[in-house]
């Protein structure tokens, strides 16, 4: 009997030939991430009540990004103890205010092919982009996994979607992910494995493909997975990872799944999702003429190197609706750079975007930013639920970076395949 | 394991900014939890008493990672939650700290301020007032375990208590 990509992954994770669906089973974690909120704050307690260390220190990675920067004495107080505890662990993958973790832990090179890996984050499942089993847990399992380096795990089946054909100009990652969350529902994923196959999955690039990888949040899988190709390599060698090897790590052929859906690039459209699910999704030629106040051009679904590009494209020589605000906060230093670099960063201040810090931002209202009381926000983050990302009065429209940016130059809620060469005026 | 209390019902998809608000998840576990809910109930926190049961529709606990909002339901004193169905991680998060969490019909048959006792081993719902008994998904023996534990950290104890006595 084949086995699913999830599955090879899980059985080497538990030391076995084969792993069978729908038992539990104890895994090896090969690598850890938390973060400053979930992390070190809420496991230090726990490990120190039990009175034991960390299992492998080489084997965690530490990244600040939701109380960043740091502003009020609560906040100041979590980093510092982030800070202490990573010491005093011995810790040495720790980044500090360089960007959200899902970004940082990959452009760092801690995820390879095969991998199975924890985050103390619910988008860890943006993992399965590079052929890693990844998925979120709560802090007090991560104590555990902190404590013993193992964890259980009910073998999951998987659920294949599939996207044949190619994607349209201005139609991206997240549309493809709004439409899927819209047609199969938040609980769509049913906690099970998710891969995603086909033409144009595999023409995605390597951050375009986080992205799909990222909202199987949204869909409700436990992972994310896209079998690894040349692009997988491509991206592994430019963070310093070579011999990687790719052709094992891909479902069987006569590998069984749960359920497979099959959706065409060819007919896709941009999308919108309206407060307050992602799954309130729909063509945005239905929601065009809605005013709004906020456009935010954030989150690690929505603030990477490709998604500042797609935003740029879109907002170059063009000037913000009067009474809109654009924030951008790009996801990581290193896009930002690379962004600078490009001229891009340039194109936000021209237009006159307020640029935020490399970090979680307003996207789950953490920071000091939040969305005030009855502000419509159109945004490029994954979740759109009451009151997350300020007031419970605000309203958060879902959509690409493209349509954030299309957004902010008309003021409501536009198509940016009207801004396809020429067309707008 | 059996439990008695008053149920409060809520719809599907409850998810976990509306559990544990982000603009509350730097604060102490009492203030956060004096926000549960607040968004379809502002009264919730201050009505639930020490006992009271969860009823909810499907994919209850949708979003975050973060386990407050497991957390907050229990300082309040839900001593279970039962729901059509539930989000991955939030399930994961309530047995970890020793919450139940069961899987069943409830919420088309149950009213908010009905009493009901619940067996947890057994998923058996009993309406008192009603005289009338709903079935739900018995818990996995293995998750079981641990809530009987009280949970992880319980669990973990013992474990490394145990491994103390053999080195
Ligand atoms: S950017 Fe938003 S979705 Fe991503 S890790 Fe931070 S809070 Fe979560």
């Amino acid at each position: 009997m084949g086995q699913t990509l999830a599955q090879k992954i899980i059985s080497k994770a538990c030391s076995k030939d084969y792993v069978t669906p729908g038992e539990i089973e104890v895994a090896k974690i090969d690598l850890a991430m938390i973060h400053d909120s979930g992390g070190p704050r809420r496991v230090k307690p726990i490990l120190d009540h039990l009175g034991v260390g960390v299992w492998s220190s080489k084997k965690i990675v530490v990244v600040s990004d939701h109380y960043v920067p740091e502003f009020d004495s609560e906040t100041k107080a979590i980093q510092k103890l982030t800070r202490d505890w990573v010491k005093s662990n011995n810790i040495q993958a720790f980044y500090d205010q360089m960007g959200i973790c899902h970004v940082v832990v990959p452009e760092n090179g801690h995820l390879k092919p095969g991998m199975f890996v924890v985050g103390g984050d619910s988008h860890s499942p943006t993992g399965g982009a590079f052929g890693a089993y990844m998925f979120g847990i709560g802090a007090t399992e991560m104590a555990g996994v902190l404590a013993t380096g193992e964890i259980w795990i009910k073998v999951p089946e998987t659920i294949k979607i599939d996207w044949s054909g190619q994607l349209n100009e201005f139609v991206t990652a997240k549309d493809m992910m709004l439409y899927t969350c819209g047609r199969l529902g938040m609980d769509g994923g049913k906690y099970q494995a998710v891969e995603y196959t086909g033409s144009a999955i595999s023409s995605l690039s390597m951050q375009e493909r986080m992205t799909v990888s990222n909202m199987t949040a949204e869909l409700g899988g436990q992972a994310g997975l896209i079998k690894p190709d040349i692009t997988t390599k491509r991206y592994l060698e430019n963070v310093g990872i070579t011999n990687i090897e790719t052709e094992f790590w891909e479902s069987d052929e006569d590998a069984d799944f749960l359920d497979s859906f099959s959706f065409n690039a060819n007919d896709l459209v941009p999308q919108i999702a309206a407060p307050h699910s992602p799954a309130n999704s729909r063509n945005i030629t239905e929601e065009e003429k809605i005013a709004v106040d906020v456009a935010y051009i954030g989150a690690c679904t929505g603030a990477k190197m490709s998604d500042l590009r797609m935003a740029a494209n879109i907002l170059k020589g063009k000037e913000l609706a009067s009474g809109v605000r654009l924030l951008v906060a790009p996801a990581s230093k290193k896009d930002q750079n690379l962004a600078k670099d490009e001229g891009i960063m340039k194109v936000f201040e021209d237009a006159g975007a307020t640029i935020l810090p490399n970090s979680c931002g307003i996207c789950a209202g953490y920071g000091s930013e939040r969305l005030d009381a009855d502000v419509i926000c159109v945004s490029s983050t994954a979740r759109n639920f009451q009151g997350r990302m300020g007031a419970l009065s605000s309203g958060v429209y879902l959509g690409s970076p493209y349509t954030v940016a299309a957004s902010a130059i008309t003021g409501c809620i536009t198509d940016p395949r009207h801004f396809i060469e020429g067309k707008y005026e | 394991m059996s439990n008695t209390g008053l149920v409060w019902c809520f719809g599907n998809d409850i998810d976990t900014d509306i559990l544990a608000p982000g603009r509350f998840m730097s604060s102490k576990l009492e203030v956060l939890a004096s926000h549960c809910l607040e968004a379809l109930d502002p009264l919730f926190a201050s009505n639930v008493k020490p006992g009271d049961i969860l009823i909810a529709g499907k994919n209850f606990g949708v979003g975050s990672s973060r386990e407050q909002a497991a957390q907050a339901l229990k300082y309040l004193g839900i001593k279970a939650v039962i729901a059509k169905s539930f989000a991955g991680i939030f399930y994961r998060n309530a047995i970890n700290l020793g919450l139940p969490v069961l899987i069943g019909n409830a919420s088309d048959v149950v009213q908010s301020g009905n009493r009901a006792n619940l067996k947890i081993e057994t998923g058996l719902l009993e309406l008192i007032e009603e005289a009338k008994i709903i079935k739900c998904e018995p818990m996995p023996k293995f998750l079981l375990k641990l809530i009987e534990a009280g949970g992880l950290v319980p669990h973990l104890e013992k474990r490394f208590a145990k491994e103390k006595i053999i080195q």
